[in-house]
């Protein structure tokens, strides 16, 4: 659970696409070992707020700090050292297609530590098997379904130990069993091993599972309109379309 | 085309006094609507009349196509002020009529606005400025990128280079032998028949000699390389891209630049020259079959030839060779990483590639023409 240390800072972060403005001003911390979740009808620009967070994009204004160190602005070294403090998993898994699974998870070990090659077979592989995916090291990514695909690009981007894993709609186009099952790996993966989630999601079921903390963006202020604990904002949010929008999703997700 | 069981009718009177009548008969579905449609839409913009009463008690059937020709009858009428009344319109299509008439039922759909020339042609001209751009951030990138890879040549991915190459040079190999071979025969034999005229067949030699060690061998293979692997790598390369696979690189701290585009030239770079010799022999090879069918021995060939070529030729088409493998392979992968999303684009980038690769070949062949110009004589 969060110790309530900042390890994401964002801070009056504005992003732009054409010369029209998505996100307007918008600030907000991430406690390290907490599951956050960016939340949001389609369209409301969370997907570009990830993007700017993972440093693929240049904020218009605003500062993003991982750990204390500028995302958008480090160079070189420093680039690296911050690019190795997160984990990506993209919406489609983005498994490398040529290389089989456990190639892929190998990939980033290779690249950036100096261990022997069966030592990163050994590793990759007890991170394929924390997964779920134990057995399928040598199957090639289209063989996977698309639950396992997720898996498989969780394992890779927990390759180097990450601090914070950025999830980008982990349960889109999954079943809502294969979804709630997703559910419990990330669960367990910031109970046991103290990994920050920052998820992106408009799942509201698999929200009030996860979720330690969201924020709310919406399209017609271009920012945040709620900020808190999923429950805490259904019951008690001083915006009452914030409250209907999680009652009424929670309540004909659970008919219970 | 289907048969129409009980199509539509469209039966008319007037304009008499401000009113015309229509009435509609049958089925009006999508199988029917059209020709009543046409007339009945005529007919209404051609009389202008302030009531258009409209009979469709022995409508048997009416789906969507037929509500919609209700309501654009309705959407004329109004243009100039007039009415449209609709009699006998049985209950279950008048909630039809309701429900698709919400909204914007009531006005008709925008034209799409159209671009005025000058707009187009700024837009166009923005676009090559911006292409030109990405292009020397691209070469500068890959420069680097060479550098750093020739100082730290463990950093090269070396698997991915032999495997590209393998699929680049050894599996090119057939075709470019094949159409080296009968390039060398054509040209050979329409050489020889101008020749003929004059007995100086044997002069087909050096001009076979000349032509394909210095042109047509680099040429030939750079074109097929440009087909076959400028495609295959945008196509690739876009393919990840819209994949998300390449943004998957980018937070990992790999550089497509090093990671893709490095292992894909360098195979290019080394193959193209080796392509290239086989080409030169087999086009010498074609012509020489000619020259035999001719009559002239095979050494006599030889002996014309190495008179009429030097090793310069040589080494001036595998130098032009090498600059067009690099070529090819970065303009292949720019494309590649310029893909845009959706299922088009990555085909976009591919015929992108081809073309771009063809006139780059084209334009750097004309460069090092003048050179050796310059340099030889």
């Amino acid at each position: 659970m969060s110790s309530g240390e900042t390890i994401i800072r964002v801070d009056g972060f504005t992003a732009a696409y054409n010369g029209q403005v998505i996100l307007n001003r918008l600030s907000f911390e991430v406690h390290r070992g907490e599951v956050f979740v960016i939340l949001g009808g389609s369209g409301c620009g969370k997907s570009t707020l990830l993007k700017h967070m993972i440093g693929l994009y240049a904020p218009a204004a605003g500062t993003i700090l991982i750990d204390g160190h500028n995302i958008s602005t480090a160079e070189g070294d420093e680039r690296q050292q911050v690019l190795r403090k997160f984990g990506v998993m993209y919406q489609s898994g983005a498994l490398f297609g040529s290389m089989t699974v456990l190639d892929n998870v190998c990939l980033p070990l290779q690249e950036f530590t100096n261990l022997p090659l069966d030592a990163i077979r050994v590793i990759a592989s007890m991170k394929l098997q924390r997964v779920g995916l134990g057995g399928f090291d040598h199957h090639m990514p289209s063989e996977l379904s698309g639950g396992m695909q997720k898996r498989a690009a969780i394992a890779r981007a927990m390759a180097l130990d990450p601090q914070v894993l950025f999830l980008d709609e982990p349960s889109a186009g999954l079943d809502p069993i294969t979804s709630a099952e997703l559910d419990e790996l990330i669960l367990s993966l910031a109970r046991s091993l103290k990994i920050t989630f920052v998820i992106v999601s408009h799942e509201l079921a698999s929200i009030f599972a996860i979720a330690d903390r969201v924020i709310m963006l919406d399209k017609s202020v271009k920012g945040i309109v709620a900020t808190g604990k999923p429950k805490e904002l259904r019951e008690h949010s001083d915006n009452a379309w914030v409250r209907q929008f999680f009652s009424r999703q929670a309540s004909t997700d659970n008919p219970a | 085309m289907v048969t129409i069981v009980n199509a539509a009718k469209l039966r008319s009177d007037g304009p008499r006094s401000g009113v015309l009548k229509l009435a509609i008969d049958g089925r009006l579905d999508a199988d029917s609507t059209g020709p009543v449609w046409r007339e009945s839409t005529r007919l209404v913009t051609a009389a202008r009349a302030n009531n258009v009463d409209l009979d469709v008690a022995s409508m048997d059937y009416c789906d969507g196509s037929g509500i919609a020709l209700l309501i654009q009858l309705r959407r004329l009428q109004q243009k100039h002020g007039g009415k449209l009344e609709i009699h006998g319109l049985r209950p279950e299509f008048q909630e039809l009529l309701d429900d698709w008439s919400q909204g914007s039922g009531e006005t008709a759909p925008k034209a799409k606005v159209r671009t005025q020339l000058v707009e187009e042609v700024g837009r166009r001209a923005v676009e090559v400025w911006r292409d030109i751009h990405e292009l020397i951030t691209f070469v500068g990138q890959l420069g680097l990128a060479l550098v750093k890879a020739a100082r730290h040549p463990r950093t090269i991915r070396w698997r991915d280079t032999v495997l590209i190459a393998e699929e680049v040079g050894v599996n090119a190999l057939p075709i470019v032998a094949m159409l080296s071979f009968l390039v060398g025969v054509i040209m050979a034999f329409q050489a020889a028949v101008a020749l003929r005229q004059f007995g100086a067949e044997i002069f087909v030699a050096n001009m076979i000699g000349l032509s394909v060690l210095r042109e047509m061998g680099p040429l030939m293979t750079a074109i097929i390389l440009a087909g076959r692997s400028g495609s295959a790598f945008a196509a690739e390369i876009g393919t990840m891209k819209v994949r998300e696979e390449i943004d998957a690189l980018k937070t990992m701290g790999l550089e497509p630049v090093r990671f893709l585009v490095v292992p894909r030239v360098l195979a290019a770079l080394v193959m193209t020259p080796v392509l290239t010799v086989f080409a030169d022999l087999l086009g010498v090879m074609g012509g020489s079959v000619v020259m035999m069918s001719l009559g002239f021995p095979l050494i006599t060939f030889f002996h014309q030839l190495q008179l009429a070529v030097s090793y310069g030729s040589l080494v001036g088409g595998l130098v032009k060779a090498f600059a067009f493998g690099i070529l090819i392979a970065a303009i292949g992968c720019l494309r590649g990483l310029q893909t845009e999303n959706g299922a088009s684009a990555v085909g976009l980038s591919t015929t992108h590639a081809v073309v771009s690769g063809i006139i780059l070949i084209v334009f750097a062949d004309g460069i090092f023409t003048i050179i050796y110009y310059l340099l030889w004589v």
